[in-house]
């Protein structure tokens, strides 16, 4: 009897329990690195970068030379280039996704809404680098044909449009590039929108429509305002995301240095420079130079993602 | 009465406009989406044959050819990308869910994750370039062009692990640590076994995610025009094969190029769709 007593007043580990501390500190360590890594992808950046800010200093921002032979770098260039193209980009894709997902939620035939919301998600998914494939062969020599040729004879001389307007018309340049974005972060921003737009409580949209609102007025004083935040955010995100895009805008952008001065010029993005050249850089300045760019696109775009996720994370998680 | 019928009228024009908008816009979008599929299609089946997957990727100006190193060498990488992921996003997204509770600490991983989720992945490529490729082994590498991808799909690992582990109810760890069970095998055992479905979506979309990645490999496993399993040495890829043939005037090789465009459009389509078929929530919101 007294043994069994004995087992009852002392309770018996489970067995395993000892691993207990193991398992969570082996979660926290995968949860750190995931922290180290972007701490490793800054420091890095910043490290590889001093030599460049060290050497150009505030030129650096501000002059477009960028010449290897020389050794003198100057990347007003390609930044310039990236916030254009990622402004223009945004320009374009806003408007059509923002189309996209009201048709989706309130005008779509419930027998075609699954499908086209099925293939907006599922192109969203497909790789950067087959856009900038149909960009170069497709898109390209057709923009040249129907967009750029017209538009440059039509542009009265001497006009600002004509200045906007100059370059050589072979379908690759600033603005192909923004288009080829547009398409890409479309789909993107368009299941976005449209899944905030079904977080909208169905009483809130039809009391509105109880009350005598047409459809367009649903969508622009009700249902839009009700996810204001999270679209906001979904389109940073999108912006983000055009930012920093890389293989999309290299093959179709034409690859200058020179500063963006027309819609059809040449030029670069960041991303585009750094894809171009890394690996052939020809000193070590050149590659501080480039690493230096990264450093100026990584501070963009975790300024610009960070304030999505912060509006966002208030709509979409719980 | 006049006034509020012309009211009424110019509402129902505006409204009429904004629907024809929305109309034109989408059928615009869907035109530009399809074009780009069709594009895809019509000039890469035209190339696939038997030799895509028995040859290795030819010189420039001969003819034939397939692009067989660089399938290999993409399965390779994907495969020690989703290794490392799986392991770091399945157990940091359980610390997020399980451990981290109202911390700050827990708070910022989770704010960072978001960001890294999005982060550009050519920065990715720099890091693993400088740390790998430039300090640790010396040169290009298929390992450096792994790690680079395993950033890029541990963080898309995390979010959906610790989104579907939130969703499993709290009685569920009550019941299972009322039976005296310890807390991390109630985890294993009971959480991530319910949670399973959820958490192999995300798995997969991490993977139709690298699949097509291009900008981190550029300068990490860089490419190689012969096969070759070996990790340590400079690894052909799809992606980069894609990214030099299609610059090229070389039309046998731009043939390639659609090809291998092609094999990742389709790879990441047939990646999505299963992912969705496993996911019971296809609208989480």
């Amino acid at each position: 009897m007294s043994t069994i007593q004995d087992t009852a007043g002392r309770r018996t580990t489970p067995r395993g329990a000892y691993f207990e501390p193991v398992f969570e500190g082996l979660c926290f360590a995968a949860a750190t690195a995931l922290l180290a890594s972007l701490g490793g992808v800054l420091i890095s950046l910043m490290i590889g970068g001093w030599p460049a800010f060290a050497q150009f200093g505030l030129g650096f921002f501000t002059t477009s030379t960028w010449d290897p032979v020389r050794q003198i770098y100057g990347a007003a260039g390609p930044i310039v280039g990236t916030l254009v193209t990622a402004a223009v980009a945004l320009l374009i894709a806003l408007p059509v996704a923002g189309a996209v997902a009201f048709f989706l939620v309130e005008l779509c035939p419930p027998i075609l809404r699954r499908p086209i919301g099925t293939a907006v998600e599922l192109l969203a998914g497909i790789p950067s680098i087959v856009y900038g494939m149909w960009g170069l062969f497709v898109f390209a020599p057709f923009f040249a044909q129907t967009v750029e040729m017209p538009l440059m004879a039509a542009a009265a001389p001497g006009s600002f449009w004509e200045a906007l307007v100059q370059g050589i018309p072979n379908g690759s340049g600033i603005l192909a590039a923004s288009i080829i974005l547009a398409i890409m972060i479309l789909p993107f921003m368009a299941a976005t929108l449209r899944e905030l737009l079904m977080t909208v409580p169905p009483q809130v949209r039809e009391s509105a429509y109880g009350l005598g609102a047409t459809m367009q007025e649903v969508v622009m004083k009700v249902t839009l305002p009700y996810v204001r935040r999270g679209a906001i955010g979904a389109v940073m995100l999108g912006l983000g995301r055009a930012l920093g895009e890389t293989m999309a805008v290299t093959f179709i952008i034409g690859n200058s240095h020179d500063f963006p001065t027309s819609l059809f010029a040449s030029g670069s993005t960041i991303a585009s420079t750094i894809a171009n050249e890394f690996t052939e850089a020809t000193s070590p300045m050149h590659t501080a130079s480039l690493i230096a760019l990264g450093l100026i696109l990584f501070l963009i775009t975790f300024a610009v993602l960070a304030m999505a996720r912060l509006l966002l994370r208030n709509q979409t998680r719980g | 009465m006049a006034v509020s019928a012309s009211r009424i009228a110019s509402r129902q024009i505006a409204n009429l406009v904004f629907a024809g908008f929305c109309i034109l816009f989408t059928a615009f979008a869907l035109a530009a989406l399809a074009a780009i599929l069709w594009s895809l299609a019509s000039q890469g089946i035209g190339g696939v044959n038997l030799a895509i997957l028995t040859q290795d990727t030819p010189a420039a100006g001969s003819t034939g050819g397939g692009l067989r190193n660089a399938i290999v060498g993409s399965i390779l990488m994907g495969v020690e990308a989703m290794s490392i992921a799986i392991v770091v996003g399945v157990l940091a997204g359980t610390w997020l869910a399980e451990y981290s509770g109202q911390s700050r600490y827990g708070s910022l991983i989770r704010f960072l994750n978001d960001v890294l989720l999005s982060a550009p992945s050519i920065l990715v490529g720099l890091f693993v370039y400088q740390l790998l490729v430039e300090r640790t082994i010396g040169h290009f590498s298929g390992i450096a062009g792994g790690v680079a991808l395993a950033l890029i799909a541990a963080p898309v690992i995390t979010r959906t692990t610790e989104d579907v582990l939130n969703l499993q109810p709290t009685a569920l760890r009550e019941s299972g640590i009322a039976l005296g069970t310890p807390v991390w095998t109630v985890t294993r055992s009971i959480l991530w076994r319910a949670a399973g479905s959820g958490m192999l979506t995300g798995i997969l979309l991490a993977f139709a995610r690298i699949s097509g990645e291009t900008a981190p490999l550029l300068f990490t496993a860089l490419g190689n025009l012969n096969f070759s399993t070996d990790m340590m040495q400079p690894m052909a890829n799809l992606p980069k094969v894609i990214f030099d043939f299609a610059l090229s005037a070389d039309d046998n090789w731009r043939r390639l190029a659609w090809v291998g465009s092609l094999l990742i459009a389709a790879t990441v389509l047939a990646i999505t769709i299963i992912a969705r078929a496993f996911a019971k929530e296809p609208n989480r919101s």
